[in-house]
């Protein structure tokens, strides 16, 4: 069953582990020189070049893909291709039980799948950590490993997305016994599982920090203004660096979200276009009444010292998922293909 | 011994649409068994419920002594080529024969290059590029070398032209004879049946309409022509299978153990096809009917299909 299974698996094995030995080669040819910026990391962003940064977004980008792609590809031909062309006739037809035939095949795909994304997040964690977050002295900043941008493509998390898609697309398959309609639908549900997940169930995995700040020319981040001179938002600092900030917003005495008082709009100096960073000589006052009438920041946040927590719980959600639809995956195959 | 394939009440329901119903039958073992009946009659279904590509929505169905696919050892013990004579077109022959001696503990390996090398395959070449009787063939050799107790084929030649539907029946009853296997096969054309079959199920609309050897089928079934007559006035001991009657004449096919007596009659006896036609007449005319037509004057009670 493990010849048939690799005889049957080896030209797209072989395909992708040829794609990822090459980005492999890449990754360790560029990555000494970015762990060598990385030991200043106060001038990482500066030494950065052009090249250096595309690389480092590719990164992100493939981690975000390949997991999908490669789950989806793999998974939705294993039972539907059979089906398809009628060959399940053929292979369940031996001495052989369709859940001994699953079971092998299921555990080398989902094993291929995890080895392949396991050895690629590896080398993209390696080589994006110098990078991750790194700030710049004067303007712009990377991504840091805990924002959205960046968490699902670092780590551990990517295998779990892998071996989700892996087992998503062998039960879509099998159910709708059409490979290609399989591979669509597998990936469209595993994007939104991915954007899901950072919206609504990562934010909650911990329970996240809350800070109430008093909001000062110290403590101001910015102030965000509409064309009118309306002031929409205010925000304020975490000073938590590579924290994933959840929310930011102004509250009232009461502790509830509040809208900027209007007065504040008029408050504020003339040219408050866009955010508002420089000191200003009344600026200053203008907040001191605002805190003076009650108003707070609070800061909601998941701080960087979180990334592991964050990454295992994520991951173990994920394979209790991959567990459930694997379970499905062997009924459906042994109840209701023919 | 008893039989190879025993059904009771054997029901199969897709959604809403009963594709086999209340269906009963015993095959007995040693024989190489017909299933024939029209399209839709529920043969694949029957023959899917027997090796354990589904499972029944009503009544059992027990294949060799045991239930169908119930595990490894029920597997080996039964052979299937299924419909269309499925195999993997990027394979190599070769490689198909190296699948079945991974697949199968009993396999029988030089068997099934001995069938390759008289076949005069290539053994390099990719089922894909065979022909459709080269394609059966390799599917045969596969449920042949597994060395099954019974081996079920589902409209095996359904898709091959004439030379290669003779040269893969023949090369069927070849095997029959060495390895003294059962064997089921389906086809809705009872001339690729009457060479091979020595026994025979008919199935319409889900009912098996006959059973038996067909030796004794065909000596037990006689047509009868002669003047006019009702068909309520043949004796008791002759069972009217189907009937037709012009004003003047009456053509009864009739099943009987005895010998024919009546003077009246000409007596011919039929072949496997007729009699097979008899029975597929008899489902689309129902009783009643005949007698109430029959009544009316000239008509024609059967309608061939």
């Amino acid at each position: 069953m493990i010849w048939l299974t690799w005889r049957q698996f080896r030209a797209q094995a072989l395909v992708v582990a040829a794609a990822a030995v090459a980005m492999v080669t890449v990754l360790a040819a560029t990555g000494a020189r970015v762990a060598r910026l990385g030991r200043e990391p106060t001038t990482v962003y500066e030494q950065l070049t052009r090249a250096d940064r595309n690389l480092f977004f590719a990164g992100i980008v493939i981690m975000a893909v390949a997991p999908a792609v490669i789950g989806a590809f793999w998974g939705a031909t294993l039972v539907a291709k059979e089906v398809e062309a009628g060959t399940h006739r053929l292979a369940w037809n031996q001495s052989v039980t369709r859940t001994r035939w699953l079971a092998t095949k299921l555990t080398v795909v989902v094993a291929s799948v995890a080895a392949v994304v396991g050895v690629l997040t590896f080398a993209v964690t390696w080589w994006s950590e110098p990078l991750d977050g790194a700030q710049s002295q004067t303007h712009g900043n990377l991504p840091a490993r805990l924002t959205p941008v960046s968490f699902a493509m670092r780590g551990i998390v990517p295998v779990g997305y892998a071996v989700l898609a892996v087992v998503l697309a062998v039960a879509i398959g099998a159910v709708l016994r059409r490979s290609v309609a399989a591979i669509a639908l597998a990936l469209a549900v595993v994007t939104f599982l991915q954007i899901a997940a950072a919206l609504w169930v990562r934010p909650h995995l911990a329970p996240p920090v809350v800070r109430t700040v008093v909001l000062s020319l110290g403590t101001l981040d910015g102030i965000a203004v509409n064309g009118s001179g309306k002031v929409l938002h205010i925000t304020a600092r975490t000073n938590a660096p590579g924290a994933w900030v959840l929310s930011n917003r102004t509250v009232d005495a009461g502790g509830h979200a509040a809208t900027i008082p209007s007065w504040f709009d008029t408050c504020l100096p003339p040219p408050g276009v866009g955010v508002v960073r420089e000191e200003k000589s009344d600026l200053g006052s203008c907040l001191r009444r605002l805190t003076d009438e009650g108003y707070r920041q609070r800061v909601e946040y998941q701080p960087a010292d979180r990334f592991w927590t964050l990454q295992l719980r994520e991951t173990a959600l994920l394979l209790l998922g991959s567990g459930l639809v694997t379970g499905f995956c062997f009924w459906w195959t042994r109840h209701r293909i023919s | 011994m008893s039989a190879i394939l025993r059904a009771q009440g054997l029901g199969k329901r897709y959604r809403r649409r009963w594709a086999l119903a209340d269906c009963t039958l015993e095959v007995p073992p040693g024989h190489v068994t017909g299933l024939v009946g029209p399209n839709g009659a529920g043969k694949t279904t029957l023959l899917s419920l027997a090796v354990g590509m589904m499972s029944p929505t009503t009544g059992a169905i027990e294949v060799c002594g045991g239930r169908p696919a119930a595990d490894a050892a029920q597997l080996a013990k039964v052979g299937f080529v299924a419909q269309d004579t499925p195999t993997y077109p990027t394979l190599t022959v070769a490689e198909h024969l190296r699948l079945g001696a991974r697949l199968n503990p009993a396999w029988d390996d030089a068997l099934a290059r001995a069938r390759i090398a008289q076949l005069g395959l290539d053994t390099a070449q990719r089922a894909g590029k065979l022909s459709g009787g080269q394609r059966a063939q390799l599917a045969l050799t596969l449920g042949l070398a597994k060395r099954p107790q019974l081996l079920v084929l589902d409209e095996p030649v359904a898709s091959l032209d004439p030379l290669a539907r003779r040269e893969f029946l023949q090369s069927l009853m070849e095997a029959v004879a060495e390895f003294e296997l059962s064997v089921i096969l389906s086809s809705h054309v009872v001339s690729d049946l009457e060479r091979v079959c020595d026994h025979l199920v008919v199935l319409v609309d889900s009912t098996v309409r006959v059973t038996g050897e067909v030796e004794t089928l065909l000596a037990t079934h006689h047509r009868l022509s002669g003047p006019r007559r009702e068909p309520h006035t043949l004796p008791a001991d002759q069972q009217l299978i189907s009937g037709s009657a012009t004003d003047r004449q009456s053509t009864f096919v009739v099943r009987t153990d005895a010998p024919i007596l009546d003077p009246a009659w000409t007596v011919s006896r039929l072949g496997l096809e007729d009699l097979v036609l008899a029975y597929l007449q008899r489902s689309n005319q129902p009783a009643p009917v005949l007698a109430a037509a029959s009544a009316a004057g000239p008509t024609l009670l059967a309608v061939r299909r």
